[in-house]
């Protein structure tokens, strides 16, 4: 086979007879696309637009993100509108790149087996939210969603402190306050009642405090997970956002 | 007399190979007293059992093998080292059936919710990664393993390098497979698509994989042939390009180092990226590149013909290879990605539908002069299958990378559909028909148990497949028309809810589907355990019927 060729064919015989050349050529190949592709997101300025209202999660959503990561919410939700009509339509405004600065790992998903939740806080009321939990069917008889009855239980929030450390450590703005008053915010979140609220909200504005599982006695995963899913596409204010602003052309 | 005075040393890899692992049961012992959360205990347990037991391998493998180093040849020809090819076949064969039973459940799941159970480690969410990770890298990486380490031997003309080193690749990586699985079960998860497994998985798999590039690499050093083989070219790329995709895509920050937990470092629109980058090239240097080193070993080799072009190979390595990475962002069509780095991607993906075909010519057009068995072998003929799916799914890939298109396609079911054309169609098939070649190959016997039993499997899971593939296209499509459907009004016609009801009879459909393909896997595994135990069924001699050929058809004037 290789042996007949001639001329630039037979050039190639460089790589074929040299396992060190044939990697490293390998390597710069494949190493050219991404360069390309994914260098500039961290440099152009236009990847993520300028808007008010973003901030880092509250412990108690950032619990309750971890359990829609734990348990594979991303497999059936997306959590990126598209810049379609319809899909503004059903969901809202599309989603800018900003809302999900503070997302590590991001959510967008890849599969709409269930409807998007991007801009889903705020939709549904808190008790819509546990009964659908616990049992999807009882408010969409026809829904295909598993029960996540399970959540009802203890919340186990004894690391949130190092949780919010890990995520400053990547780059979300935790201030030491935030990670100091971690735990009491997050009780404070989940007791609508409680003094700790006013100082949460100092930390984090909009930042909702609501008994959202329906029992004041415990903090539980329903309530981590529906404090999530409440504040999902409700901190920017899209009557504010102005996407043609200089900062924002792209 | 001289040899038995020989003293039996450890050699260098054993001695370290039993120092690292030692170090390993104590390190994971302590981090299990320490573990801040349940799984994460159990993962170091488990670490610290498998440590042991790979300790005691190592020192019953000292103690039975000669003083005398392993023979690199025997009686002039390589002496080949094929337990580690014979426990990753057999891994796969496992894996494989596993993957595609926890797939009919899952799809199932869909049909009818009430099987999820309410549990949290039967639900889908958790079983779902469980399912792409026990096919894709389960079955999909022991059969790469497998092959590779078959074929680089076999075109090297070369026993593996090193003695322990190859077995530490199969092991180390079956052992990342079991931590990833039972980490999903129990929710631990990174949540990125096919890179689910946390960061102390991530640093195993790392290992793992260096180690195998090493081995791979050593072999191919020791070569007989001046040439490395055309099939080593796709195996060496898809080995250091995983390595690249994978540490890149699972940089992350551990919440702490005696927890599970971990924040992968990158964000929102930059991680997409990365993800995808890293999730779509998972099926270019994974599902292809490594598939289409096992095409132009297996395809010739069972043909009995010669690679139909050389030039071609070229020409399609380095472009296939070169225009993959770029592909990633048509997963990203209309969303928050910047559209020049969207249209980029739409760009490539359309292109690469020429080098991926390229490949595809190069593997048919080696059947020149043998088409003829396609009629009495259904092994050769699974393969050529097999590439018949990959130019199917490597042209609806960048059909559904053009915008307009995705804009309909992405998010649907259709997705699902064309994943599985080249999953099942492509991946699958041509692993089986390597499966069905190394078998008789590794055990010494003389051919298959039963090649009748290679046609049920062929036509069961080929019905399988279309059942799949045809509801998945209108599942998707229909899914995606109703998404964006207007009332004469101009309003949204459906709720969302009525496009769920309205998927129902298909999930059932693509379930059966599903069915009939975990039954021919069955079918395969019956096949080749007969095969290995030595058995050969009764049939009828499977003589090529000599007809004459048929008179050559004049050709049309026009």
């Amino acid at each position: 086979m290789a042996a007949t060729q001639t001329g630039l064919w037979k050039k190639h015989e460089f790589f074929e007879k040299n396992s060190i050349v044939l990697l490293i050529g390998t390597l710069i190949v494949v190493a050219i696309g991404g360069l390309i592709e994914i260098v500039p997101l961290f440099y152009l300025k236009s990847t993520v637009e300028k808007v008010e209202g973003m901030r880092p999660y509250t412990p108690l959503e950032l619990a309750g993100r971890n359990i829609y990561i734990r348990e594979g919410c991303y497999l059936c939700h997306s959590q990126m509108i598209r810049s379609m009509r319809d899909e503004v339509e059903r969901y809202g405004h599309f989603s800018l790149a900003a809302e999900s600065m503070y997302d590590h790992p991001f959510q967008w998903g890849s599969k709409r087996t269930g409807p998007d939740l991007a801009r889903v806080g705020g939709k549904y009321s808190d008790e819509w939210h546990r009964d659908h939990l616990k049992d999807p069917k009882s408010v969409v008889p026809t829904s295909i969603m598993p029960s996540y009855a399970f959540l009802d239980r203890e919340l186990d929030f004894r690391g949130i402190a190092a949780d919010l450390k890990a995520n400053r450590a990547i780059g979300v703005p935790y201030t030491d306050d935030m990670v100091e008053s971690a735990r009491a915010d997050l009780l404070a979140q989940a007791s609508p009642d409680s003094p700790g609220v006013e100082e949460l909200q100092k930390r984090y504005p909009k930042a909702v405090a609501r008994d959202f599982d329906g029992d004041p006695k415990r903090v539980t995963e329903l309530d981590a997970l529906i404090a999530y899913l409440q504040m999902l596409g409700t901190l920017v204010d899209f009557k504010l956002y102005d996407g043609k602003a200089q900062d924002n052309l792209r | 007399m001289a040899a038995r005075a020989h003293v039996k040393y450890m050699t260098e890899g054993e001695g370290g190979l039993s120092a690292a692992l030692l170090a390993g049961v104590l390190v994971c012992l302590f981090a299990a007293a320490r573990a801040e959360d349940a799984a994460f205990a159990f993962h170091a347990y488990l670490s610290a059992a498998a440590s042991l037991g790979g300790l005691m391998l190592v020192l019953s493998h000292f103690a039975g093998r000669d003083a005398s180093p392993v023979p690199q040849e025997v009686n002039g020809k390589p002496n080949y080292n094929l337990g580690p090819v014979k426990f990753a076949v057999i891994a796969s064969v496992v894996w494989g059936i596993a993957g595609f039973l926890v797939g009919v459940i899952i799809a199932f799941q869909l049909w009818a919710p009430e099987l999820n159970f309410g549990l949290p480690f039967t639900n889908f969410g958790r079983l779902r990664p469980l399912h792409t990770s026990a096919v894709i890298f389960a079955f999909g990486g022991n059969v790469l393993i497998g092959t590779s380490f078959y074929v680089v031997q076999r075109t090297c003309r070369a026993r593996l390098a090193g003695e322990l080193a190859p077995w530490f690749v199969v092991l180390g990586y079956n052992f990342f497979i079991v931590l990833a699985g039972t980490g999903y079960l129990l929710g631990v998860t990174q949540s990125k698509e096919y890179a689910e497994p946390e960061w102390y998985a991530d640093l195993w798999l790392t290992i793992v994989w260096v180690v195998y590039l090493l081995v791979f690499l050593g072999t191919i050093w020791k070569r007989k042939e001046p040439h490395i083989f055309v099939a080593n070219w796709f195996y060496l790329a898809f080995i250091v390009t995983i390595a690249m995709l994978h540490i890149v895509n699972n940089l992350a920050m551990p919440v702490s180092v005696f927890g599970s937990k971990s924040y992968p470092i990158f964000s929102g629109v930059q991680d997409a990226l990365i993800q995808w980058w890293y999730g779509h090239n998972a099926v270019g240097f994974f599902l292809t590149a490594g598939f289409l080193a096992i095409m132009y070993y297996f395809i010739p080799k069972r043909a009995e013909r010669p690679v139909y072009s050389y030039r071609l190979s070229i020409i399609h390595f380095w472009a296939l290879i070169f225009m993959y990475i770029w592909a990633g962002p048509h997963h990203l069509h209309y969303t928050a990605l910047p559209d020049w780095a969207q249209t980029l991607g739409m760009t490539f993906s359309i292109m690469l539908w020429m080098p991926s075909w390229g490949g595809m010519i190069n593997g048919l057009m080696t059947l020149s002069g043998a088409w003829d068995k396609l009629r009495t072998d259904p092994v050769l003929r699974m393969m050529v299958v097999s590439l018949a799916f990959y130019g199917m799914s490597t042209f609806e890939g960048p059909m559904m990378s053009i915008k307009a298109v995705n804009s309909l396609s992405h998010y649907t079911d259709w997705t699902i559909g064309h994943v599985h054309s080249g999953a099942l169609g492509w991946v699958a098939y041509v692993s089986f028909g390597a499966l069905y070649c190394l078998v008789p190959w590794l055990w010494n016997r003389p051919r298959l148990y039963s090649l009748k039993l290679v046609e049920w499997h062929f036509w069961v899971s080929t019905l399988g497949i279309v059942l799949y593939i045809t509801s998945m296209w209108v599942a998707g499509i229909m899914q995606g028309l109703m998404w964006r459907a207007y009332n004469a009004l101009g309003f949204l016609e459906y709720s969302f809810i009525e496009t769920v009801e309205a998927m129902q009879p298909y999930y059932l459909v693509r379930a059966l589907g599903g069915v009939l393909f975990l039954t021919g896997a069955l079918i395969m595994a019956f096949n080749l355990y007969m095969t290995v135990r030595g058995s050969e069924a009764e049939e009828e001699e499977q003589v090529p019927v000599l007809a004459p050929a048929p008179a050559p058809l004049p050709i049309a004037a026009e």
